[in-house]
């Protein structure tokens, strides 16, 4: 008997361009097997720069100590911690993608999943140098976990949001990569098993642990990745909620809030997708994917744009209303003056963060603009910029004026090794796309295969014939058996 | 493990798999397994496989990882080193959710994943025999146990019937050995020529 599939016929193809199952390998492995471009090259290049640079930062920073950054007495964070929390937020798209989405049973996570995992895990990467660099004695790094000293032992403090934070990092961190790892497994299976070259059977036989496509570990498999999606789910949740709790639990005007978890969350989903966004677009155009991630892919995404950055925008509307509602007069000071004065020092970056998050990404209501690249591309970007800033704003003018006067620093602007931090990890970033855009498969081929009798487009123009035939199949078999 | 000898059939669609199945377990062969690009839902059921119960291992970690660190915590904060901030409670409960959760998670997950790699002995540098290199790329393939008593002739041309092609015969490991993937399989004298499909 063949197989019954149901998926309506509104619901548009997938895959395009009449793909067989050999085809769908043959596209998505050529990149692997090819020499990289010139393009590849430059790209690969320019980010080892920039990681250089970084490095070079951070070399002065724990040689001179933390003083290499214009910190002062009220902004002990400035960009160090705004960057932790922006890169923290991007990595929250590519488990949004893979579990929710896998929950959820969203065909079209297939064609954009692997890549989002992916650039999940090189974010999180960089959203753990800023904390571990900042502590100054960083080879003192270790004092956050919890291991039997010779100090009493003095513990660490379990009460503490920044010891949660350790928690809920290195876990998402950890749970990110064994999910996408073990996706990977096939996938690598399949590049070992065309590979023609030696170094490339040894490498790839290497990696893909010896996977044979049996049926009883695919099994397994399916039943892992679901309970992985099914734990991912809420830690997905739980690690910008802990993040937020870092300012929440703190008694600082403009941070002590309890919308803090959930307005994180969204920010979070919203600055991932702008960077998904970003990446696949390039990657899909220099990679030749665009039958894989077609412009339906692009246009779903968009609409998760425009939903969480409305639901941003509510957020930040919430709190004017509750610092003029809760008549607290620091509270009220730290948003009206603050933020919402564009004269004060930092009023600029207020206005900044509404126009990039919240009026820009409204565009999107507009089918026509969703499907188009070019405006797609310029506002992942728009998008970031603003996220970035809205961080900025949270930490920055919360502290620059806060209760004491006397202690009030009016302008804060980082120093050059502090930018070259943040550039830094940008080459760490894009250096480990570059190289995993080249060695690994950037979409997942197992289960565009798995998909692509229901939603490649070849097989969608026949589906009424082939539901029927099944149904005529099924008829017949009942039928034969009942004799 | 050993080596035995098996009667190989490939299939280029997995819509004929079904029925090949059933086929294969009504007339009595033994099935040694079916090697499929992609998760084929429902095939594990036609082979007559049990469900997987990697999910209940999962729970098991999940419930050390909770239990385990709740109670350190206790310890720690009520018996090794209580500290007074401002008189609250040493047994601060709610505010130790966040870690214990965490904790959960790490402990399901990461134990799950090695559980499953140790349930379908996948690691580095371990190999395994290959009946089909295509079968991780577009081929379906079917492998059937041919012992002494089965006549190999009429086995394959029952795999003929179902629909198979490229049908040929392979000695093979069924275990796993630790080995590269770069280098030739000549571990087994007597190993039979792979047909090409």
């Amino acid at each position: 008997m063949s197989l019954i599939r149901y998926e309506s016929q509104v619901r548009p193809p997938l895959v395009d361009n009449n793909k067989d199952y050999h085809q769908v390998t043959e596209d998505i492995v050529r990149p692997i097997e090819a020499n990289p471009s010139r393009l590849w090259w430059t790209g690969f290049l320019i980010s080892v720069a920039l990681l250089l640079f970084g490095v070079y930062s951070i070399y002065r920073e724990v040689t001179y100590g933390v003083g290499q950054w214009n910190l002062n007495k009220t902004i002990g964070w400035g960009w160090d911690i705004t960057n932790f929390v922006w890169w923290v937020g991007i990595g929250h798209a590519g488990t949004l993608i893979s579990a929710i989405l896998l929950l959820f049973r969203q065909g079209w996570r297939t064609g954009v999943n692997r890549a989002a995992e992916a650039m999940t895990i090189f974010a999180v990467m960089c959203a753990g140098q800023f904390p571990i660099w900042h502590m100054g004695r960083v080879w003192m790094a270790f004092f956050v976990l919890p291991y039997a000293n010779t100090r009493g032992p003095l513990w660490v403090n379990f009460n503490s949001p920044l010891l949660w934070d350790v928690f809920a990092i290195s876990t998402y961190f950890t749970v990110s990569l064994l999910f996408w790892y073990s996706g990977l497994l096939p996938d690598l299976a399949t590049v070992r098993d065309r590979a023609k070259l030696k170094w490339r059977k040894y490498m790839y036989g290497l990696l893909s642990f010896g996977w044979t496509g049996s049926t009883k570990h695919w099994q397994r498999h399916e039943s892992l990745s679901l309970v992985l999606a099914g734990m991912s789910t809420p830690l997905v949740l739980s690690v910008h909620t802990v993040v937020s709790f870092d300012f929440a639990t703190s008694v600082v005007p403009g941070w002590h809030t309890t919308i803090f978890p959930p307005y994180f969350v969204a920010g979070a989903i919203f600055s991932g997708f702008a960077m998904v966004q970003t990446l696949l677009l390039i990657s899909r155009k220099v990679l030749k994917l665009e039958d894989y991630i077609t412009l339906e892919h692009i246009e779903v995404m968009n609409k998760v744009i425009v939903l969480t950055g409305s639901i941003v925008g509510v957020a930040y509307l919430t709190e004017l209303f509750i610092s003029w509602y809760g008549q607290n007069a620091n509270e009220s000071w730290a948003f009206a003056q603050n933020r919402l004065n564009i004269f004060s020092p930092y009023g600029w970056s207020y206005w900044l963060m509404m126009g990039c998050n919240v009026i820009s990404p409204q565009i999107f209501w507009f089918r026509k603009l969703r499907r188009n690249l070019v405006v797609t591309f310029f506002m992942s970007v728009i998008v970031n910029i603003g996220m970035w800033f809205e961080r900025f704003v949270i930490i920055v003018t919360s502290i620059y004026r806060d209760y004491l006067p006397s202690s009030w620093s009016t302008y804060y602007s980082p120093s050059i090794w502090e930018i070259g931090f943040y550039m830094g990890t940008f080459g760490l970033f894009f250096t480990c796309y570059f190289l995993f855009s080249k060695f690994f498969p950037v979409i997942a081929v197992a289960e565009i295969k798995h998909i692509l009798k229901r939603s490649g487009d070849n097989y969608k123009k026949n589906m009424f014939q082939i539901e029927k035939n099944s149904v005529d199949h099924l008829y017949h078999d009942i039928h034969s058996d009942h004799h | 493990m050993a080596v035995k000898k098996f009667v190989v059939g490939c299939f280029d669609d997995e819509g004929p798999l079904f029925d090949a199945v059933k086929k294969v377990r009504k007339s009595g062969y033994k099935l040694h397994d079916v090697y499929t690009p992609f998760p084929i839902h429902g095939l594990d059921t036609a082979m007559g496989l049990r469900d997987t119960s990697i999910h209940t291992a999962g729970f098991l970690y999940g419930i050390f990882g909770t239990t385990s660190m709740l109670s350190f915590m206790t310890w720690v904060f009520t018996k090794d080193f209580p500290l007074n901030v401002g008189g609250k409670p040493h047994f601060a409960l709610p505010a130790w959710i966040p870690i214990t959760f965490e904790f959960t998670v790490l402990c399901a997950c990461v134990g799950m994943v090695i559980t499953f790699c140790y349930l379908c002995q996948l690691a580095p540098f371990v190999k395994k025999h290959h009946f089909n290199l295509r079968s991780t790329d577009d081929q379906f393939t079917m492998v059937i146990e041919c012992p002494e008593k089965t006549n190999e002739a009429e086995l394959s041309s029952f795999l003929t019937s179902v629909g198979a092609f490229g049908v040929n015969v392979q000695h093979a490991e069924t275990g796993w050995w630790l080995g590269r993937y770069d280098k030739d399989q000549k571990l087994f004298e007597g190993q039979s020529e792979t047909v090409s499909a």
